[in-house]
């Protein structure tokens, strides 16, 4: 895979920057309801050769925000004022008028395959500017890159969280019928674009991880016949198999937060266990050893624990022990089955699949068990995954009978905004990945 | 960062680890790749009791399981007596156990299950007597039904292990 684009950052330095804490801010809670309005009126074309690129990019910066369900975009056919030049004064009393609470300009310069995107965010309401100007500087070919990276800056500078934009998803692609499956892995773009195949159809693969910095891929692969786990690595999509303790099947691998080492299941004599091993070294340690189904398991953002599913109690539950195994505390108690927990970015909540009275649920609770709130249902929806700042989960839902196929969809932690994410062909598996540097 | 280097070094290289159940003389619920279909030519006759064939339509190939469980069931049982009989008989053929499971559940936990169930049937026929070196387990989960629907009577079928022939000398 090659390296599209290098992101040059500057701020730009004429302008008044305002607080870091302008009066514009939008705190997320579940009772937001109430979509920030903004207006990005298509950015300036500093050049003859910018005029192709500006009102696509202008149009993927509007669609990323509007796309959150946070923010609603003014139409250009209620603008009072245009935007002639990227320095000129803004009449802020035109965009009140209209009820535009933020703006976004932009210019745009092309040079041969080089382009650079200029951009200010600006408080309606309070007249200033939102933070600084930026420049973006890259490759013509990774325009898309920049659109996210801008969006991504005034999502930030709104909300006063990271941003999700400029991020891939690897995922597994499936064609074929149900009682024969074609299964590749892909990655994207988080809102679909830019696909590449990883791997051919040879061979079941499921289950893909990204490392924390994007770099690598576990996933887990019958190539060898039978299930073990393999690592990819993304920039020359290389891929080797993974050294486990001896087991007759690896799966369900997750990298540790530092990248260095892989939390996976393995099976042995029709039992399963959590196991660690150092990429570096190869020693492992076995996490658990019960006499149960023990696997699915994913580390705390500090490292020091380890959220996974088992079914010592009968059926699946959620349990939490330390990163070096021992003792485990349950944590779901509700009616049903628990089962893929994901810890999120932030550290607060556990994304689970939930199985209960035939349907299944994409859901969210304290890392106490607390607070379980459940955001989606269907017929069967599992593999839940975290958008970089913990805002969004993406997970796979599959449909019923003969033609079920399994696609991609998104839905925000407060339950809103479930939307299917528009992937190439059939789907499962998501894992997103880091914001791109 | 050579932490990448060192972890390459450290690590198999794909290939090395080739396909270690060649040769599978697969039934109809058979998932891998590779396997000949039970009418297949290698399977030979169902007529002859020496063949492939015989094995997986007249003793039955696999076993089916309830829900979320691996308990052989007595019917189950009468087909194992059945496969561990022939096996020992025709002591020229080695077996992969293929654990399934419904879609009523994750991948992950499937695979699992998957593998008791596949287990579960090893131990039965090592307990008649086939040599545990003759025999492997794998499992697919959820990833190879054989039929589609999404009702119990699909379910039932794809909750099952499935004893896969392959044909290759016992070293040891």
């Amino acid at each position: 895979m090659k390296k599209i684009l290098t992101l040059l950052v500057a701020l730009i330095l004429a302008g008044p920057v305002a607080a870091q804490n302008g009066p514009l801010r939008l705190t997320i809670t579940d009772g937001v309801i109430e979509p920030i309005t903004f207006a990005a009126p298509v950015f300036q074309a500093e050049n003859a050769e910018a005029a192709q690129v500006v009102n696509n990019l202008n149009r993927l910066v509007a669609q990323d925000l509007s796309g959150t369900g946070l923010f609603r975009e003014i139409p250009a056919n209620a603008y009072i004022s245009q935007i002639t030049s990227f320095s000129q004064p803004i009449a802020f009393a035109d965009w009140r008028a209209i009820n535009a609470q933020a703006l976004v300009t932009g210019a745009v310069a092309v040079n041969g395959n080089q382009m650079t995107v200029k951009f200010r965010l600006y408080d309606i309401y309070s007249g200033q500017e939102l933070g600084g100007g930026l420049q973006l500087a890259g490759t013509t070919a990774g325009w898309r890159r920049m659109g996210h990276k801008v969006a991504d800056a005034v999502y930030s500078r709104i909300t006063g969280e990271g941003g999700y934009f400029d991020s891939r998803v690897v995922y597994v692609a499936e064609s074929g019928p149900k009682d024969n499956r074609q299964m590749r892995l892909a990655v994207m773009d988080f809102d679909g674009e830019n696909t590449q195949y990883l791997t051919d159809s040879s061979a079941i693969v499921l289950a893909p991880r990204f490392s924390p910095t994007g770099d690598r891929i576990l996933y887990t692969s019958y190539e060898s016949g039978f299930p073990r786990i393999n690592l990819l690595n993304v920039a020359n999509v290389g891929r080797q198999q993974l050294q486990t303790a001896p087991g007759e099947m690896a799966f369900s691998p997750r990298f540790s937060r530092d990248g260095g080492s892989v939390i996976y299941s393995l099976s042995n004599g029709g039992n399963t266990d959590i196991f660690r091993s150092d990429l570096a070294s190869g020693q492992y340690t076995r996490l658990t050893s019960a006499p149960s189904i023990e696997t699915a398991p994913s580390l705390s953002p500090d490292g020091t624990q380890i959220v996974f599913e088992s079914d010592r109690s009968g059926t699946q539950q959620l349990y939490i022990m330390s990163a070096n195994g021992g003792e485990a505390r349950r944590i779901s108690f509700g009616e049903g089955r628990y089962s893929t927990p994901v810890w999120s970015p932030r550290g607060d909540l556990v994304a689970f699949t939930k199985q209960n009275a035939g349907r299944f649920h994409i859901g969210v609770m304290r890392t106490d068990g607390s607070e379980e709130r459940l955001l989606t249902a269907s017929f069967l929806d599992e593999g839940p995954t975290w958008s970089p700042n913990g805002r969004v989960i993406m997970f796979s839902r599959e449909t019923q009978g003969e033609s079920g196929t399994s696609s991609l969809y998104s839905i925000d932690i407060s339950g809103r905004n479930l939307k299917a994410v528009p992937v190439q062909g059939a789907a499962s598996d998501p894992s997103w990945g880091p914001l791109q540097p | 960062m050579n932490m990448m280097t060192k972890a390459t070094m450290l690590l198999l290289v794909l290939g090395t680890a080739a396909c270690t159940n060649p040769d599978r003389l697969g039934g109809a619920g058979g998932a891998g790749a590779g396997g000949a279909g039970a009418d297949g030519a290698l399977a030979g006759s169902a007529s002859d009791p020496t063949s492939p064939a015989y094995f997986n339509q007249a003793i039955g190939d696999r076993v089916l399981f309830a829900v979320d469980t691996s308990t052989l069931t007595p019917e189950g049982q009468r087909i194992l007596d059945g496969q561990a009989q022939w096996l020992l008989t025709n002591a020229d053929y080695r077996a992969v156990v293929e654990g399934h499971a419904d879609e009523q559940g994750t991948r992950e936990y499937n695979i699992a299950l998957g593998a008791r169930r596949a287990n579960a049937v090893r131990e039965y026929l090592v307990s008649r007597g086939v040599p545990t070196t003759r025999l492997e387990v794998i499992s697919y989960g959820k990833l190879r039904p054989i039929e589609v629907c999404s009702n119990e009577a699909c379910y039932s079928q794809n909750r099952r292990a499935v004893t896969v022939l392959s044909f290759s000398a016992i070293t040891s």
